[in-house]
């Protein structure tokens, strides 16, 4: 038995590695469903509003209804796997109680919340890149400001990914789970821009509309794209940046207190 | 839990017992961190587990009473991934080791699906063990595994523990505590009732048992024996009778003879830790099991 005498070598980054390691591997070990399946809903839209529907509609000018649509639809991906990610890894894992086998590791909260975060993070750009290449078939955009495109798209799954870890936690049941999904998240989603631009809308709508924060990474994004959009650039940065930060927090009292992850 | 206290020794096997609801997992749980304390410390070799809270993590190797697994994984993959999570890079020959102890070398690139609930328990070990902790906890391992990996699991848990590393378990069965434990601590209702070495438990109850098997059954216990504490058993066939220590058996078989009872079989045994536990605990016999979550 001396092989259990070796001396031990603590390695700091190795449980935030291991867990980034593991939270990939998870997602790719399904890969059909977390990252092939988006990639056909998203294709489906760009089929429908590309090269069918999109040519009888306009409604940005210089630009044809795909070039608009596009960047609206590849941020759909980012967000809505990036989410998914962290909500339903964490999920499974409180719902089968593998969740204990973190909890007695000396894994930290904020080791714990960013090896979540990346890997989803990393998910919901995978898609988005996907979505960018397909959505070159059916049209050519002009990438006005490409770090800023990417920045938003980076900031928006970082977001998203700490909501999905803040939904894990708060959702007792899948059908609770995916109420975030289909009552909070698409409808957000759908009127915030992703089809029309809100400046389209009557007055009032329009108002309402920018009260919806998905609104602001959506046009940010399209903005950082096209170069045009319905809300400035900065006030759109600022706006999901404050927006991060405030389900980051929210995410990481949630962890470190060990909130319906402890007993 | 109500003002528990208790202090495993480093280097012993210890025991913790209690029927259903006692406040076993729960113990277990505020040692390895995965419940909250309200009020207290919980101390790992000298180290508080909340201050200090990484060091006390990789010091202590828990094997929770339900099994858990992550079924997107294969057990070498799953093994390499709690080795990860402790901080500990990955020793081949440790790992060997365990593999080849509890039997998981045919099934290392299985899935945890694939996997029967015995080699799901034994993985579990192999997982609390990977990290080479200080302090195991072991969390009724053997409950629904066959007697050949107890037997192994038991061995490895001496041979490891020979080597220097504390364990605390808790066991469906009195007779492997009985075994295995040099103190053992009961437990009720969230209460710590007794905690002695092993020996001075089994000390508790005086007198030995006389199993005697009647040639025609008993349908009641005739009261002049009272002061022998009669239990009828096996539907008035058998009767167990408590003697002192210098009482002699035969003394106590003319007694028999003179109630008109006809003796087949005969045979004596010391109170285990069942007849402790139970003396304890008030609890009801249950197939000699202690209960648990």
């Amino acid at each position: 038995m001396e092989r259990f005498r070796q001396p031990e070598r603590f390695v700091a980054w190795l449980p935030f590695a291991t867990l980034l390691q593991k939270e990939v591997l998870r997602f790719l070990r399904v890969s059909f469903q977390t990252l092939l399946a988006p990639i056909v809903t998203a294709s489906l839209y760009l089929f429908v509003f590309g090269a069918t529907l999109g040519e009888r509609i306009s409604v940005l000018e210089g630009f044809s209804y795909a070039q608009f649509v596009i960047p609206g639809l590849i941020l759909m991906g980012v967000i809505s796997n990036s989410f998914a990610n962290t909500s339903s890894s964490l999920f499974i894992s409180r719902y089968l109680g593998n969740i204990v086998d973190l909890l007695v590791t000396p894994i930290s909260a904020p080791q714990f919340i960013l090896a979540y975060t990346l890997a989803a993070m990393l998910r919901g750009l995978l898609v988005g890149t996907a979505v960018l290449i397909i959505s070159t078939f059916f049209a050519d955009l002009p990438w006005q400001h490409p770090a800023a495109a990417l920045a938003m798209a980076a900031l928006a799954s970082f977001l998203f990914a700490q909501f999905g870890l803040v939904a894990a936690i708060h959702a007792n049941t899948f059908d609770a789970l995916s109420m975030f999904n289909n009552f909070l998240i698409l409808p957000l989603i759908y009127l915030g821009g992703v089809f029309y631009p809100v400046s389209i809308l009557p007055p009032f709508w329009e108002g309402l509309s920018r009260f919806n924060p998905l609104l602001y990474l959506i046009d940010g994004f399209r903005q950082a794209v096209l170069g045009v959009g319905d809300v400035p650039l900065h006030m759109a940065f600022l706006v999901s940046f404050l927006m991060a930060a405030i389900l980051f927090a929210w995410a990481a009292f949630l962890i470190a207190r060990g909130y319906k992850l402890r007993l | 839990m109500r003002n528990l206290s208790l202090t495993v020794q480093p280097g012993e096997i210890f025991g913790l017992l209690g029927p259903n609801g006692a406040g076993k997992s729960t113990t277990i749980n505020m040692i390895s961190g995965v419940c909250r304390i309200d009020s207290g410390q919980v101390l790992i070799f000298g180290h508080d587990n909340r201050s200090e809270r990484r060091l006390t993590r990789r010091l202590v190797g828990v094997m929770h009473q339900e099994i858990v697994t992550d079924n997107f994984f294969t057990i070498d993959r799953a093994l390499r991934i709690h080795s990860g999570y402790y901080g500990v890079p990955r020793d081949a020959d440790w790992c060997e080791l365990l593999i080849e102890r509890l039997g998981l070398g045919p099934h290392l690139h299985k899935s945890m699906n694939k996997l029967s609930g015995g080699l799901k328990r034994r993985f579990m070990v192999a997982k609390a063990m990977i990290h080479k902790p200080r302090l195991l906890i072991l969390d009724e391992p053997t409950a629904g595994v066959d007697v050949e990996l107890r037997r192994t699991l038991w061995d490895f848990v001496r041979e490891i523990n020979a080597e220097g590393v504390t364990v605390l378990l808790t066991t469906h069965y009195l007779e492997e505590a009985e075994q295995m434990c040099e103190r053992i601590a009961i437990m009720n209702h969230g209460d710590l009732i007794a905690l002695e070495k092993t020996q001075q438990l089994l000390a508790r109850i005086e007198g030995r048992y006389l199993h005697v098997t009647l040639e025609q059954p008993l349908h009641e216990v005739p009261e002049t024996l009272a002061d022998l504490r009669p239990a009828l058993r096996d539907n008035g066939s058998a009767l167990r009778l408590v003697i002192d220590a210098e009482q002699g058996a035969g003394e106590v078989l003319r007694r028999l003879g003179d109630l008109g009872m006809t003796v087949r079989d005969i045979e004596t045994s010391r109170p285990g830790l069942e007849e402790v536990f139970l003396h304890l605990t008030g609890a009801r016999p249950d197939n000699g099991q202690a209960g648990g979550k």
